[in-house]
């Protein structure tokens, strides 16, 4: 479903991503984790082309999106992303957030696209805020809206950008809850997150981040229980001793 | 005239008995500066996206012309309109001179304002929207301008009193708008002090609310932040 081969990532002189090489196959549910500058935002964000890669190839649903001529309008219609800062429409109320995209990038007609957004956002537990601005919604509930907005898009891919970080600890879980709901189903899911819960619960494979370079790929219980890298073993025992 | 004043109330009648010459110059500046209104809007959006554009040429484009415009007098703009393009074959009539003169060169402060409101806008706001794949057009137009608006309005409203201002130098090429006919009418009569008080009190009625709703517009953008 995405590739990833020999991506380089400079910004300057800074080198951001090393050698990358990196597949997620349909329906899998990748979790990303590494401590801050270790470069996995800027990888996820290299899979919707928000940043372009300065060398290596990309692949996503068969299309090359690193290749000059390749369709990324396109593409990113079916690669949803989710961001820290929630990023909702601010001048739009919570229905139009979800079906501006529908209506004006995919051409899907007004009443469809209502109706289906009004089902996510019933999915996400927010029916009764279809006509409020993002502004009058708590951060949890922005970005339980961020997340019905993605999905009114039927995207096949799902980005998420450590979209709790950005949270008060109370609001974590409704938004937790709403994605391993999304997990049971057979979309692909990529997540950068420091929720080690979660990727336990979700995660058929985890991957570890530093300094640009992937270090260790795994299954969950691979990372939990023995973890082979030092810098693995360093960063796991800080962030779980962190949220004890 | 030794001995009367200026003010003297002769006048002040013969001024008022004449009232269609200042009518009719009102009426033109007011089409003037709705036409040319138009048009530097509609330059102000265009070349203030290419201000904020990813292709540096864009950018570039939008630099060149808003300091070409911005840092020489509008007076030459108006006469190499003028009296410059008639050598090269192009005779336009004075009103389109007055409207292509002063919406482009309003247009390049309308494309500041433009610039400004969109950089205040969060990054987020277009990765958002580039994410769930919208062009760089569509997001602007969709996402970006609507919000951009709010920040830009105060100044473009302030733009709007200084065209209206500006078309008072079509006078110096007999542009027939209500700087040329005061000024033509006063010529002729030597009324000058009350051709020119009515003038610009006729000025100051369409700037006047104009600078107020501005400073209307920056106190709710300021409440509103």
């Amino acid at each position: 479903m995405i590739k990833l081969e020999g991506v380089q990532k400079y910004f300057g002189d800074l080198h951001v991503l090393k050698d990358i090489e990196l597949t997620v196959t349909s329906g899998e549910k990748l979790v990303i984790i590494g401590p801050s500058g270790s470069g996995k935002s800027t990888l996820i964000r290299c899979m919707n082309l928000l940043e372009h890669p300065s060398a290596g190839k990309i692949t996503v649903d068969g299309v090359e999106i690193t290749s000059p001529k390749a369709p990324v309008t396109k593409v990113r219609q079916s690669v949803a992303m989710v961001f820290q800062q929630f990023n909702l429409y601010p001048h739009k109320t919570v229905l139009e957030n979800l079906t501006l995209a529908p209506i004006m990038v995919k051409k899907v007609p007004a009443k469809e696209a209502v109706e289906s957004g009004l089902y996510f956002l019933e999915r996400v537990g927010l029916s009764d805020k279809a006509n409020v601005y993002p502004s009058q919604l708590s951060g949890g509930q922005q970005q339980r809206v961020a997340i019905a907005r993605a999905l009114n898009m039927r995207p096949k891919i799902m980005l998420f950008d450590e979209p709790t970080s950005a949270l008060d600890p109370e609001m974590i879980q409704e938004v937790l809850d709403v994605m391993v709901s999304l997990a049971k189903e057979g979309i692909t899911m990529v997540v950068i997150t420091h929720e080690m819960g979660f990727a336990r619960q979700v995660g058929d494979r985890v991957i570890f981040m530093d300094d640009g370079y992937i270090l260790e790929s795994g299954t969950p219980e691979h990372f939990f229980v023995n973890p082979e890298n030092e810098r693995t073993k360093a960063f796991l025992s800080k962030i779980l001793s962190a949220r004890k | 005239m030794g001995g009367t004043s200026p003010l003297a109330w002769f006048k002040w009648q013969a001024l008022f008995s004449d009232w269609q010459v200042f009518a009719v110059g009102f009426g033109e500046t007011i089409i003037i500066s709705a036409l040319s209104l138009m048009l530097a809007l509609a330059i102000g959006v265009l070349v203030g996206v290419l201000g904020v554009a990813q292709l540096a040429p864009a950018r570039a484009v939008n630099r060149v012309y808003v300091e070409f415009l911005q840092n020489t007098p509008l007076v030459i703009q108006i006469f190499f309109l003028y009296h410059a393009l008639p050598h090269i074959g192009i005779m336009l009539p004075v009103f389109a001179v007055g409207v292509l003169g002063i919406g482009c060169y309003t247009g390049a402060y309308m494309a500041e304002a433009v610039r400004a409101g969109i950089q205040a806008i969060p990054r987020g706001q277009l990765e958002a929207a580039y994410s769930q794949g919208f062009t760089f057009s569509g997001a602007m137009r969709h996402i970006i301008l609507p919000q951009a608006k709010r920040v830009s309005f105060p100044p473009m409203t302030n733009q709007v009193v200084n065209l209206i201002k500006n078309t008072s130098v079509m006078a110096m090429v007999a542009g027939g708008d209500l700087m040329y006919h005061a000024d033509s009418w006063a010529s002729t009569t030597l009324h000058y002090a009350p051709a020119y008080v009515v003038t610009g009190l006729l000025y100051l009625s369409l700037c006047l609310p104009l600078a107020t709703y501005a400073r209307k517009l920056e106190r709710d953008l300021e409440g509103g932040l």
